[in-house]
């Protein structure tokens, strides 16, 4: 018997491992269940999922790889990170696209077996990458995987290619080997995924034990890494999606509230994991209703919403250009309702699956006439939970539609979310309905300028509401031009009022100075890790983050006039910059990515050493 | 409720806007009479409609009502009717609204078969934009945009309607207020989309068109009535009828005195039948074409949701997820 190798266990405070392979090598799968693993284990994360736009690229093209990153560490982790330190490739084009963005040094796990010659030239390299010196910078843990599931399953029933195809689980298997992480929950997945074929779930949980096994025995696999618990609070978690943590906000949205919820929306990417996942819980309280196109989409929640229910769509850039003639109706008819856009890279089919934030303006400004709206912004895949909440609370008692803009990168990346308590959440407003005899449609709170929510259904207070100019109380249609004048402007005031109940705006840092970082939405992460670096190197730099776009806090323009320059970063070609200029006479200086990756926080460094300073 | 409610306890008593003459009077006489005939108290109605002159029309209801943007009524109606089945929907539509600009909603409304009374005027034309070609314009007439006429091949509503399965799909005038009604009260009944095409005068713009099947020395030669169970006799003589044969209509002549015995007897359960009927042009049928039982979307959805997922707060929505516990 071999005698036991020497494992070197070293602790990091924080680590960054990137998946990539073939788009059908589950990559995204073990990518998830990898970062699971690392949430039971009590660790902060962060993980961004990177796939091609087609479901099956053509295999082993540099177009076709799919990527999985995750940082996790034992402190606040905002951001998937930068540069992996371990990477972990099925095939010669993974290697290819993911080693530009890789330190000196770092590990790269390789399926040696996926290097044919033929993958080797379609990924465009000469000669084999792993045998040529090519990576002689980095520590390359060469495991042939297709052999080793082979072995494992040579005496399984399946076919060459159903073995061949759980080679995900033998890589899975050596990096929670690497990282001590728990294998348990994935075997429990397994067992829960293929329940109907005995076989899949005896051949996945061999070869994850298998990998595991695999790294333990093999003398090449001889350090190990540990990250301590995180900081995170006590309670119940569940590492999710902003896309699922959309979902279940108007679920808890509707529940606060006591009303039906009713979700009618269209497939599209990054959006449908939201229909998808309401539509696991379909229930008499809970509607979900897959439209026949964006507009039907947003006209049917129009519809339930008049009906008295907690209405939302959601949709991303080319379904929300499709619902701003019928948000305009939402504006003038003053119905609650949440439109939830996950951004992704535009115009048109654009980037379908690359995140952006580019549907600002269209968010803002996107329809016909005068016709004012909230639009709140989430910054983190958990804040998505926030942000449709609040939107949704927004929406009720001010009587409007409300978007939420998120991103393919908040939709599909994922971190802990802590459960909340019914009771923490906040209670919803609304104008009080007078009696029947006293009741008017369009009759409104003194202070809110919101209109009292009579639903179609409800006993006394039948009444007609449409898209023509209405005179402000009764609802009758009115062509009077001093009338649509002051309609014009009560539908702007009542939206300016949302700004009275905004907190003040946080600034990180010093509340003057020569350097502010104002940022929106999903950057939040990135440019808080970004500041932290900056003044390790000694720069004084504030920063401030924004949930709420329309209307903007009132005291942001104070915060602004504190400092010499204000520095903005987004993922879109400067419409921030266009807003806050515009609207608070400033000079702003610019960072404006637009490659379909989300800034990072090297980038905002260096973009702050080289400009801002 | 002691007394029975009639079709003026439905008017909203606002100054209705339609042209002198205007064939929508007529049903909007048709339907607030179908409501008091239903007897179901106010709220328990809600009419959404789109755009045109037809639209104008749930101002003119005192029950609920929603007067949207061009097409999407269907779509609208669909939000309200699924989220709250209790409601009685109906939709008003044109022949623009509903077959051009909010066809897809249209086709895809009754795909479903959700719980909507669809009502679609007929005048064939974009009257409230004043003359324009619509889906129903007759090819060869000559309208704004077709000064030298239409060479856009028309919609039949009714056998657009039938074609697409409808459950139950009429055709009636405005001006036939009895044989009207009772078509939209068997419609009102109906579960399911029900789909019911009144051809409707424009009195600027298609006036002469309808004329023919008004006129009383006109009408009952370019018309026919299409009963259940009964021969499709028409004809101020009454010596004429619809019959099918080989799968196609055939009009024949016979001395009334003397009806053929093997005339066609209409069966308005039967799909193949409404289709060859529903697309006759001239005489143009009107009745109820088509009736059949199938399940509403809304009783499937709810039938499906049964009480599954039944969460009291907001912490059992999380509760058959992967959690773990932070200590």
């Amino acid at each position: 018997m071999k005698s036991r190798k020497k494992i070197d266990i070293k602790t990091k405070n924080l680590s960054v491992i990137k998946f990539a392979g073939d788009s059908g090598d589950g990559i995204q799968l073990i990518g998830s269940q990898f970062a699971n693993a690392t949430a039971i284990s009590g660790n902060d994360l962060s993980t961004l999922p990177d796939y091609p736009a087609e479901i099956r690229a053509p295999s082993g093209s540099l177009g076709g790889v799919s990527g999985f990153q995750i940082a996790f560490g034992d402190d606040s982790v905002t951001t998937p990170g930068n540069k992996p330190d371990v990477l972990v490739v099925m095939n010669p084009a993974a290697l290819a696209v993911n080693l530009k963005n890789l330190d000196k040094g770092s590990i790269i796990i390789v399926n040696s077996d996926a290097f044919t010659e033929d993958a080797i030239k379609k990924a465009g390299y000469e000669k084999n990458p792993i045998e040529d010196g090519a990576l002689s910078n980095y520590r390359v843990l060469a495991v042939p995987a297709n052999s080793m599931v082979e072995i494992t399953l040579k005496d399984s029933k399946l076919t060459k290619s159903q073995i061949l195809k759980t080679k995900n689980f033998f890589m899975l298997g050596v990096m929670y080997w690497m990282y001590d992480l728990p294998i348990e929950n994935t075997v429990k997945w397994i067992e829960n995924k293929f329940k109907k074929t005995p076989e899949l779930i005896e051949a996945n949980k061999k070869v994850l034990y298998a990998g595991y096994n695999y790294a333990e025995n093999t003398e090449v696999f001889d350090a190990k890494f540990k990250i301590e618990k995180g900081k995170l609070s006590s309670g119940k978690y569940k590492n999710i999606t902003g896309n699922e943590a959309a979902a279940y906000a108007l679920i808890a949205a509707s529940k606060k509230l006591g009303r039906k919820l009713f979700y009618g929306s269209y497939p599209i990417t990054p959006a449908s994991e939201i229909l998808q996942t309401l539509s696991k819980y379909r229930a008499k309280d809970i509607v979900v209703f897959q439209a026949e196109d964006e507009i039907a989409a947003i006209c049917s929640a129009i519809g339930a919403s008049f009906a008295g229910c907690m209405s939302a769509t959601g949709t991303s850039g080319p379904g929300f250009s499709l619902k701003s003639e019928a948000l305009g109706l939402a504006v003038i008819t003053e119905l609650p309702l949440v439109i939830v856009d996950v951004q992704r890279g535009g115009p048109s089919t654009g980037l379908p699956t690359k995140t952006e934030q580019s549907d600002l303006f269209q968010s803002l400004f996107g329809r016909h006439g005068d016709c004012p709206l909230a639009v709140l912004a989430a910054r983190s895949p958990a804040d998505c939970f926030d942000t449709v909440y609040e939107a949704s609370r927004i929406a009720v008692k001010y009587m409007t539609p409300v978007v939420v803009l998120t991103s393919s990168y908040l939709a599909n990346g994922s971190e802990p979310f802590k459960i909340p308590k019914q009771s923490e959440l906040r209670n919803f407003e609304m104008t009080k309905l007078p009696e029947p005899d006293k009741f008017q449609p369009y009759i409104r709170d003194a202070q809110t300028l919101s209109r009292p929510w009579a639903y179609a259904g409800l006993k006394g207070y039948e009444h007609r509401i449409g898209g023509l100019e209405k005179s402000g109380e009764t609802g009758n249609i009115s062509y009077d031009p001093d009338n649509h004048q002051r309609m014009t402007e009560l539908r702007r005031n009542k939206i300016l009022n949302i700004a009275n109940e905004i907190p003040p705006t946080f600034v990180n840092g010093n509340k003057s100075g020569d350097l502010l970082i104002l940022t929106w939405g999903s950057t939040y992460g990135a440019v808080n890790s970004a500041v932290e670096i900056v003044r390790k190197n000694g720069i004084a730099i504030s920063s401030a983050h924004l949930k709420y776009l329309n209307p903007l806090p009132t005291d942001l323009g104070e915060i602004l006039k504190r400092f010499k320059k204000v520095l903005i970063a987004e993922e879109n070609d400067g419409q921030f910059s266009f807003i806050i200029k515009s609207r608070y006479l400033i000079e702003t200086i610019s960072l404006n990515k637009v490659k379909g990756q989300p800034l990072n926080s090297d980038e905002i460094v260096q973009f702050i050493n080289d400009n801002a300073r | 409720m002691a007394n029975k409610l009639i079709a003026k306890d439905f008017s909203s008593n606002l100054p209705v806007k339609w042209c002198p003459g205007c064939g929508n009077f007529g049903i909007l006489t048709i339907i607030q009479r179908t409501m008091a005939n239903l007897n179901l108290p106010h709220e328990k109605y809600a009419v959404i409609s789109g755009i045109g002159c037809s639209s104008r029309f749930p101002y003119y209801v005192n029950t609920y009502g929603f007067h949207s943007i061009h097409g999407r009524a269907p779509a609208i109606a669909t939000g309200i009717k699924l989220s709250n089945p209790e409601l009685l929907v109906w939709v008003i539509t044109g022949d623009g609204d509903g077959l051009s600009i909010g066809g897809n909603h249209m086709i895809h409304a009754i795909r479903r078969n959700i719980g909507l009374k669809i009502v679609l005027f007929n005048n064939r034309i974009y009257a409230l934009t004043k003359g324009q070609t619509s889906p129903t314009t007759l090819f060869g007439s000559k309208t704004k945009t077709a000064p030298i006429g239409s060479i856009d091949y028309p919609f039949n509503p009714a056998n657009f309607a039938v074609s697409l399965g409808c459950g139950f799909v009429a055709r009636g005038f405005d001006n036939d207020l009895n044989f009207s009604s009772e078509i939209m009260l068997e419609s009102a009944r109906h579960d399911g989309t029900s789909f019911v095409e009144i051809m409707q005068k424009c009195v600027v713009f298609t006036d002469k068109e309808f004329d023919q099947y008004k006129n009383s020395e006109t009408k009952e030669d370019f018309t026919v009535k299409i009963e259940n169970g009964k021969p499709m006799i028409f004809g101020k003589n009454k010596n004429k009828a619809v019959v099918i044969k080989d799968l196609k209509t055939e009009i024949i002549e016979f001395d009334p005195a003397k009806a053929p015995s093997d005339l066609t007897i209409y069966d308005s359960s039967n799909l193949n039948m409404a289709f060859l009927v529903s697309s006759l042009v001239s005489p143009l049928p009107y009745g109820i074409f088509y009736k059949a039982e199938k399940k509403s979307y809304e009783d499937l959805y709810y039938e499906q949701a049964g009480d599954n997922n039944k969460f009291e707060n907001i912490e059992d929505i999380f509760q058959n997820l992967e959690l773990y516990e932070i200590k």
